[in-house]
């Protein structure tokens, strides 16, 4: 992944020590993979306590995206979409995975809500979840090779003969 | 590179295990404690608990069976694993996947104008509500989501709240049908036709409309819609208090639900339950109230909320959301503004059918809309709202492209039946079609 054609924004704030944009009047906050448990977990102290989402994302043929100083962009990012009931205040983290290490700690011990949603994502992305007391595909088969939603894995078409059609 | 390219090879690097759910023996005491509590904010009297019941069944005494795919009573293809000793549920691991169509990849694939046909056939039962959803992030990554004409915006509240009426009411039929009330399964679908019927006359199906578009709506609403509407919410009120007299103050009706399926307010927010679930154990969260979309803010309804987080409590909040949302519906009737059903944007909005005759450029204008579809700005955004199972959301990353980069729906139904095995914990196996009717899952969208 070239870092070099990633645009940069302007950091609004730090969240715990992490950059925060401002995308569509949504805060987003960007976390290092390792500060990722100890932001989540201080989040929760400070009224997050719902998981809402989360998904992952594979920027394997959109490389330009928009990201603050200091993060360096990879292919794989985990989004997680948080939620505090008391403040009805929203909260988006973005993670970056990197493609030759793709795992994550889990979140299950705090947000026991995202065992489905970490399933699902090694399912699409292939990204790994450490910690997760049960690491299998969820939609897909369990013998099916691959990760459907990343975009180097083709969709897929059945040949049609069309009578009298060249070839 | 290397390794993506082959994905077999990823795929190799992995440890994929069974999906099933497995025998007590495979399990180290650790995993099994964390299986069973899946809500791990237990007290140490309810895990000391737990651990007892574990205990007191040794696995020669237990049966696992398997519940479903093709069980009437699991709303589709949903399948369940029950380990049972005798009547009682040990434990319960749900199994989806049967109905994966790969619908996020194939929005990767289509235009945002053409997006909506596929996002509304995830939740089936409420179409309107994917559409919406859909369609709001759509405009905020355009920049458009504040120039909505007020009419647009309106009917958009009309047909999601009708929307949720015909969900509700073929939940009660479901309900009832799971339960063995039949004749509330023949009065509820009957109700919900009614108010599709509604739909095929403004949107042309009953289903799937893909009526709600970003920009605004496909089409004004026909002649006379106001009467139809008006007869729809007029038969209501008393048939629904004959099914309060037939099903909420009948012993059996009681019987089979209070205190099935107990979920508490610090559980169901730790597994990020969301809708009538939520409200259920009394938590007042709906987002039409709490984060104001279209002009939510602008009518008068209450948030029904539960006491006891059991499936009678679920089943009253719906009862009563129907008449909640018959209230808005008739302050929409009152207050519906003249004007646009669409944005008049010339980037999202094809020209009308009679400038095609007469301009080439509107000819051209009107074909590029449909064969590229119109460019979205890059960016990322989250939208979501409040559809009758919970929070329905759309995460949209848009490349500046025609089409998504990638489309994500956050499914209510996907995370509520997590909630499954920890509802059915103790329970009778007589219980678990209560259970599972109570959480109202809608297959297509857990398994989209």
């Amino acid at each position: 992944m070239s870092e070099s054609t990633a645009h940069e924004t302007t950091v609004q704030e730090l969240v715990h020590g992490c950059p925060s944009v401002e995308s569509f009047g949504q805060k987003v906050v960007f976390v290092d993979r390792d500060k990722y448990v100890s932001v989540v977990k201080a989040l929760v102290t400070d009224g997050f306590e719902v998981c809402v989402d989360l998904t992952g994302v594979d920027y394997l043929t959109h490389s330009g995206r928009t990201l603050p100083a200091g993060i360096t962009a990879e292919r794989f990012e985990v989004v997680v979409n948080l939620l505090s009931l008391e403040q009805r205040e929203r909260l988006r983290l973005r993670v970056q995975v990197p493609e030759s290490d793709p795992v994550l700690p889990s979140l299950f011990d705090f947000h026991p809500g995202t065992e489905a949603h970490e399933r699902e994502t090694f399912d699409m992305f292939g990204i790994t979840f450490e910690g997760h007391p049960d690491m299998t595909r969820i939609l897909m088969p369990e013998d099916w090779d691959g990760h459907p939603l990343r975009k180097d894995y083709s969709i897929g078409a059945i040949p049609v003969q069309f009578k009298g059609a060249h070839s | 590179m290397t390794a993506t390219q082959n994905p077999k090879v990823i795929a190799a690097g992995t440890s994929e295990g069974g999906q099933e759910l497995r025998s007590r023996s495979e399990l180290s005491a650790k995993e099994l404690f964390r299986e069973v509590g899946s809500v791990l904010r237990m007290s140490e009297t309810d895990a000391a608990a737990l651990a007892e019941m574990q205990a007191e069944a040794p696995e020669d005494q237990t049966m696992i069976i398997n519940m479903g795919p093709q069980h009437p009573s699991t709303h589709g293809v949903l399948r369940l694993m029950l380990e049972l000793q005798g009547e009682t549920v040990l434990r319960c691991k749900p199994i989806i996947g049967y109905l994966h169509t790969g619908m996020e990849k194939t929005g990767e694939s289509l235009t945002y104008m053409q997006g909506g046909t596929n996002v509304t056939r995830m939740d089936y039962l409420s179409p309107l509500n994917n559409e919406l959803v859909f369609s709001m992030a759509v405009e905020k990554l355009l920049g458009i989501d504040q120039d909505i004409p007020e009419r647009a915006v309106w009917m958009r509240m009309l047909l999601s709240e009708l929307n949720r009426m015909s969900s509700h009411l073929l939940f009660l039929a479901t309900n009832g049908m799971d339960l063995g009330a039949i004749s509330m399964m023949l009065y509820g679908w009957r109700e919900r036709e009614e108010v599709l019927r509604f739909f095929q006359k403004v949107t042309g199906l009953r289903m799937n409309h893909n009526f709600i578009r970003p920009g605004g709506v496909a089409a004004d609403l026909p002649a006379g819609w106001r009467d139809d509407v008006l007869e729809i919410l007029e038969n209501l009120p008393s048939r629904l208090e004959e099914y309060d007299i037939l099903m909420t103050g009948q012993p059996i009706w009681r019987e089979r639900l209070q205190g099935v399926g107990i979920i508490t307010a610090r559980e169901a927010i730790a597994l990020g339950a969301t809708g009538p679930i939520l409200r259920s154990t009394g938590v007042p969260w709906d987002l039409r109230r709490d984060t104001p979309y279209l002009r939510y803010d602008e009518v008068d309804f209450d948030v029904v909320v539960g006491e006891h987080g059991d499936a009678y409590d679920r089943y009253a909040i719906r009862f009563n959301e129907i008449r909640e949302s018959m209230k808005i519906v008739y302050q929409i009737l009152d207050r519906m503004p003249s004007g646009d059903y669409r944005i008049q944007n010339k980037k999202v909005t094809p020209p009308p059918r009679a400038r095609i005759d007469e301009s080439m450029e509107a000819l051209i204008h009107h074909f590029k809309i449909f064969t590229e579809g119109f460019k979205v700005p890059e960016g990322e955004v989250y939208v979501a709202i409040e559809s009758p199972r919970g929070e329905i959301g759309c995460y949209i990353v848009s490349d500046g492209s025609p089409t998504p980069y990638r489309m994500h729906m956050r499914a209510p139904s996907f995370v509520n039946v997590q909630a499954l095995p920890h509802m059915m914990r103790g329970g009778l196996v007589a219980d678990a079609v209560a259970v599972i009717s109570s959480i109202d899952p809608v297959l297509g969208e857990v398994d989209r």
